[in-house]
């Protein structure tokens, strides 16, 4: 009678979904960003008045006294150091036609992390800075790195180092594109998805500093300043995207491609409401 | 080779604290590939901190260390300016080694 | 021919409700995990298939190659019923996502 009970399961899952399900809300039916990000900053300073607004991009450090202890003696001789020091010499040099990183990037590629991702008008579609990393290695006839692995990471490491400190300056373009961008990221984060029903905000807006099995959650408010991060879950580096694919998964969602247009989207908005948190990648993180 | 070892040493009164961070992968050799197959073993198993010829600190290690470790210990009698010598040897007998300036 | 048909056209009536309780066949499981796959194709159009489906849909190809047809079509009747509340869940939350966002 085994199909009985898998029906019985599904109906459950059926019957929790409806139950969960709320009448439209109103929402308003062009988006703010500038309310938004004013409400997102507001939300979390009220929440955790004794959290300095800066201190929100360390993450779970931020929630909890004893990690943040830890955490500052582990900075020290961060877990990172390798692959950051990998990154500058990755940046440094030149592909085989001769050019280099510092010919795709404004400034050569030193201090603008911040600036990432921004909404490109001719294409219409958000870019990231690992995208543009790619587009630089094939405009120049390398091979894409991963979007998910070591090689990036590293690079992207020593691009978020060199911006260390500055604050996040995403920009919203008067382009009704990249506000629907910045709606459908907003949109994507506070979506239910995968078998067990989360969304990113379940629990990075409803439940930061609390726990998950053993983890501490980071609250959603500067949850990219830190990127790229050495995560000892990983025993490695990880970029944003590798975040992103490898949480789908866990909440039982077939992740997407690596830079689909609903991550860059996502990204976009997270960013952007964290516009003015300084930039303190790499990271480390349990 | 590029030194896997990372250390600083900084001396206050009497007492030294050692900071050092040593890269290695620290396989268990329980752990699967992406083919399937079994990582193998890949672990330090002795870390050795030396001062004027004596050891000040040695670790036995197995493979329950996690990747990349990290050591902080603190030791009496040493001064800024003297000599700290780290090594360490893994399982596959690959070893590594470098002298730290206490500061 | 009368006395042959009617026999006949009982044994048939009798064969086609016995197929209820008689195992599956390959034809069954053929239909059922066309529909699975069907329901679960709807899921990607919706970006939101689960990781559970598709393990149920491997564990009814499993089953099939090795000839257990009854847990095949259970488990492709699994992999349907959860791709399609994947589709419930895409779907109301076009609307639902709203009540979650701070203000």
């Amino acid at each position: 009678m085994r199909p009985a009970i898998h029906f019985a399961s599904a109906a459950l899952a059926l019957a929790a979904l409806w139950l969960g399900a709320v009448p439209a809300a109103i929402a308003a039916d062009t988006p703010d960003p500038v309310a938004d990000a004013r409400a997102f900053q507001k939300f979390f300073t009220d929440k955790f008045p004794k959290v300095k607004l800066e201190d929100f991009v360390n993450g779970p450090y931020s929630m909890n006294q004893d990690m943040h202890r830890q955490w500052q003696d582990k900075e020290q001789f961060p877990p990172y150091d390798f692959s950051l020091e990998a990154g500058k010499e990755m940046f440094s040099k030149p592909f085989k036609n001769g050019k280099s990183y510092a010919d795709c990037f404004p400034n050569q590629g030193i201090g603008i992390r911040q600036n990432y991702p921004y909404f490109d008008e001719k294409e219409g579609k958000v870019v990231t800075l690992e995208l543009a990393l790619n587009r630089c290695r094939e405009a120049n006839g390398e091979a894409p790195f991963s979007y998910v692995k070591d090689d990036m990471a590293a690079l992207t490491a020593y691009m978020a180092f060199t911006s260390r400190g500055k604050p996040f300056d995403i920009k919203i373009p008067n382009d009704p594109r990249a506000l629907e961008a910045y709606q459908n990221g907003k949109r994507y984060f506070y979506t239910r998805r995968g078998q067990l029903n989360f969304s990113c905000a379940s629990c990075h807006v409803q439940n930061p500093g609390e726990r998950i099995r053993a983890e501490v959650l980071a609250p959603a408010i500067g949850i990219l300043n830190a990127m790229p991060i050495y995560r000892s879950e990983w025993g490695g580096m990880g970029t944003i995207s590798r975040r992103f694919t490898t949480c789908n998964s866990q909440i039982r969602g077939v992740p997407l491609d690596p830079q689909a247009d609903e991550y860059r989207d996502v990204e976009y908005y997270l960013s952007y409401v964290s516009n003015g948190l300084p930039i303190s990648g790499p990271g480390a993180r349990p | 080779m590029a030194s896997t070892i990372r250390v600083r040493a900084t001396s206050s009164g009497e007492t030294t604290e050692v900071q050092a961070l040593i890269q290695h992968p620290m396989d268990t050799g329980l752990v699967k590939d992406a083919k399937g197959e079994l990582i193998p073993p890949h672990f330090i198993q002795q870390l050795t901190f030396e001062y004027e010829g004596k050891n000040v600190f040695v670790a036995d290690w197995g493979p329950a260390v996690s990747k990349d470790p990290y050591v902080k210990f603190s030791f009496k009698g040493a001064k800024k300016g003297d000599d700290l010598k780290i090594s360490w040897v893994d399982n596959k007998g690959t070893s590594d080694t470098t002298t730290a300036k206490i500061q | 021919m009368l006395e042959f048909t009617v026999p006949l056209a009982a044994m048939l009536l009798i064969a086609g409700s016995a197929s209820v309780f008689a195992a599956a066949s390959e034809a069954d499981f053929k239909s059922a995990y066309a529909e699975a796959e069907a329901a679960n194709k709807e899921a990607g159009s919706l970006r939101n298939q689960w990781t559970t489906t598709s393990a149920a849909l491997a564990a009814a190809k499993k089953a099939a190659e090795s000839g257990d047809f009854d847990k095949a079509v259970a488990s492709s009747r699994e992999a349907e019923a959860l791709a399609k509340a994947s589709i419930f869940q895409a779907t109301s939350e076009k609307e639902a996502w709203k009540a979650m966002e701070i203000r």
